[in-house]
């Protein structure tokens, strides 16, 4: 089961010559995702590692049955490779692309929202999603991933590995990891994800690697409250960044007072959620939770 | 990217915004000429930071007199103001604004922002303006009136016009602040804003609206589209270690702390900063090296976070996805024959080709204290920070 995407899924890789996209499409078809096609306009006919490339979405679909998208376009572009996808009924849209203008993501969203309400955007700017063992689709390292029972979501790359190899190396494998990413309009948010866990039923507990800025992890917690029965072990970055000062991602910044890791940390605690102060040891507790259930 | 006060009545001017006179002044004799060709009596002399509450502070002063011109010009120039935003250190003050002083009836405030939850453009209006608007959100909440813009249709003139009717403002000024928010909006999509800012927007004593203070931060991610806004870019305002970080296309922070640390991932490299304090330490800095940094970039991280005399001892925390562990070592051993590292070095690493990088590093004979996690090498860099 697991969510989102699996070994059936067929992907479709926009901006597939880029030295990005040439880079992780071969690396995604060698964990044995079905990667089926690549675009690039203007590239029709050429074939990146044996992939073939057209020039739409469209073409791509049509000729191969693709069902997701995985984009690497450059920001300039990206908005417009995630709405090309979203039309030609890719129901499965996760976008790689680090530093999209914020303004090109609000129409997007809209869109999305209002027309193709089935249809899911990851990202942009976070590492994708990844189902270990069935398939990669993103740009993770997939030999630190193992199958198994955990759901993983985060808005860092860099902390959803930190937290798939704790757990890994404790012999705990994982149902999916979702990157949602770290810009300020994401195309999905914490509560989507907890939701596809609470009810897949090969999760059985999730991690939830959140981050100073924003609410969306006040959000989450209000949806933990309400729906989610599955323990949740909850840890946020940033307890230590000042005020103002952009960490990163685009998305992580306190601003007027709000999004610091302390309310985050207080609305969780009250959702029920396991909250952990120490990164390090993110998979010690996930063990404790298993072993006691 | 922010900007300055009198840069962002510039924009404001071209889009058609009432906004007063005046000019911008880098030294005494500039403010003076400034005020001379205002050639009106008071004119605002405004000291121009990276930063709110520059009144309070004393950083905004009426002069009566090219004397007081002067005065007042000399007494900020040169100096750092420190406002409730800047924190004690303050931000230099290099160039001032000087500008035709404005009747005050009333002061109201606008602003438009992305709101987060909602991911649509927000416009918030308020009858309390000159205020901290934070304040006025936490204490008295009713008073800000907002309303969520539908990206698909804009602010229309019509929600325009209901704004200017709740904040109470005169029936004959309806269609003029009306056209103040909807082109406020205009400049906010136009030229990639994440926050655009008046306050306050004063009800002059003779009937007039006039924009007395304007604000305009950048989103960075849009500024490609917008090369004269990136001109207006002012390093003074940032540390010169973020600018010079800047430049090698490093994501780097200054803090106050003794343990630097480099991390690839702005996640995680909160995450290190956060360890770090746990471990009963404070950072020195947040740098993310990225997902594809070279050698020459693991140096030059090296060099930059080498300047900061503060530092007692680094803490590099690689999780290797993209960057391969080897290419990491790679970069430290470099980096050790270019630059002198006289502080201990604790090296965690984790992931792709970590058993190669490891020997790399072994077999370099460098003096590096190795970690299996990052609590143990955050531990292990608190302690060597306190033998140095």
């Amino acid at each position: 089961m697991a969510v989102l995407v699996n070994k059936d899924t067929k992907v479709v890789v926009q901006g597939i010559t880029g030295r990005e996209g040439s880079f992780h499409a071969t690396q995604c078809k060698a964990y044995g995702t079905q990667v089926v096609a690549g675009v690039t306009p203007g590239k029709k006919g050429e074939n990146v590692e044996g992939i073939p490339v057209f020039d739409t979405v469209n073409e791509a679909v049509e000729e191969t049955g693709a069902d997701c998208s995985l984009i690497f376009v450059p920001p300039p572009f990206a908005a417009d490779a995630i709405l090309e996808a979203v039309d030609a009924g890719i129901k499965t849209v996760i976008c790689i692309t680090e530093g999209i203008p914020v303004n090109d993501m609000l129409p997007v969203k809209q869109y999305i929202k209002k027309y193709y309400p089935e249809t899911v955007l990851i990202g942009p700017n976070c590492p994708g999603v990844i189902t270990p063992e069935e398939a990669k689709i993103g740009i993770m390292p997939g030999h630190i991933f193992k199958k198994g029972k955990v759901g993983i979501v985060s808005r860092s790359g860099t902390l959803t590995y930190e937290a798939a190899y704790q757990l890994t190396t404790r012999g705990i494998g994982q149902s999916t990891a979702v990157g949602i990413g770290g810009d300020p309009i994401p195309g999905t948010v914490f509560a989507d994800v907890l939701k596809w866990f609470q009810d897949d039923p090969e999760t059985e507990a999730i991690v939830m690697i959140g981050e100073i800025g924003g609410t969306a992890e006040e959000e989450a917690a209000e949806f933990i409250k309400s729906y989610v029965k599955k323990p949740v072990v909850a840890y946020i970055a940033g307890v230590t960044a000042p005020p103002g000062k952009r960490m990163g991602h685009a998305g992580a910044i306190i601003a007027g007072g709000k999004g610091t890791a302390a309310e985050k940390y207080k609305a969780l605690e009250s959702a029920g959620a396991t909250t952990v102060k120490n990164p390090s040891v993110i998979g010690e507790t996930v063990e404790k939770i298993l072993k006691g259930m | 990217m922010k900007v300055h006060e009198h840069q962002a009545k510039e924009i404001f001017r071209k889009y058609g915004l009432p906004v007063p006179r005046g000019y911008p002044a880098f030294d005494v004799k500039e403010a003076v000429e400034a005020a001379e060709q205002l050639g009106t009596w008071p004119v605002v002399v405004k000291a121009q930071i990276h930063s709110g509450g520059r009144g309070k502070a004393g950083g905004v002063k009426l002069a009566k007199s090219i004397e007081e011109v002067q005065q007042i010009a000399s007494d900020l120039l040169g100096k750092k103001l420190a406002t409730f935003q800047t924190g004690p250190e303050g931000l230099p003050v290099s160039r001032l604004y000087i500008e035709e002083g404005t009747q005050i009836d009333k002061e109201y405030y606008v602003a438009i922002t992305l709101d987060r939850s909602k991911s649509k453009p927000v416009i918030m209006v308020s009858a309390a303006g000159g205020m901290e608007i934070e304040e006025v959100a936490a204490t008295n909440p009713e008073a800000i009136i907002t309303h969520v813009i539908e990206p698909f249709i804009g602010l229309r003139s019509y929600h325009a016009r209901e704004l200017a009717l709740k904040l109470g403002l005169p029936k004959n000024l309806l269609n003029k602040a009306a056209s103040i928010f909807t082109t406020l909006y205009k400049l906010y999509i136009e030229l990639d804003a994440s926050m655009v800012e008046i306050n306050p927007l004063v009800l002059t004593k003779d009937g007039n609206l006039v924009v007395l203070d304007a604000k305009v931060d950048f989103d960075d991610n849009g500024l490609f589209r917008h090369p004269e806004i990136m001109e207006m870019d002012d390093p003074t305002q940032i540390s010169p270690l973020e600018v010079e970080a800047k430049k090698f296309n490093l994501n780097y922070i200054k803090l106050d702390g003794n343990i630097a640390c480099m991390v690839n991932g702005a996640g995680l490299a909160m995450s290190t900063m956060d360890t770090i304090k746990l471990a009963g330490g404070e950072p020195a800095n947040f740098l993310d090296v990225g997902g594809s940094a070279n050698a020459t970039q693991i140096a030059n991280a090296f060099k930059i976070i080498l300047s900061d005399p503060n530092v007692k001892a680094i803490f590099i925390n690689i999780f290797g996805g993209i960057l391969r562990c080897d290419r990491l070592a790679e970069g430290i051993i470099t980096a050790a024959k270019e630059v002198s590292i006289n502080v201990p070095v604790i090296v965690r690493m984790e992931g792709t080709n970590v058993e190669l990088g490891k020997k790399m590093l072994q077999e370099s004979g460098l003096p590096l204290i190795t970690a299996d996690t990052m609590w143990e090498g955050a531990l292990k860099a608190v302690e060597a920070a306190k033998g140095a």
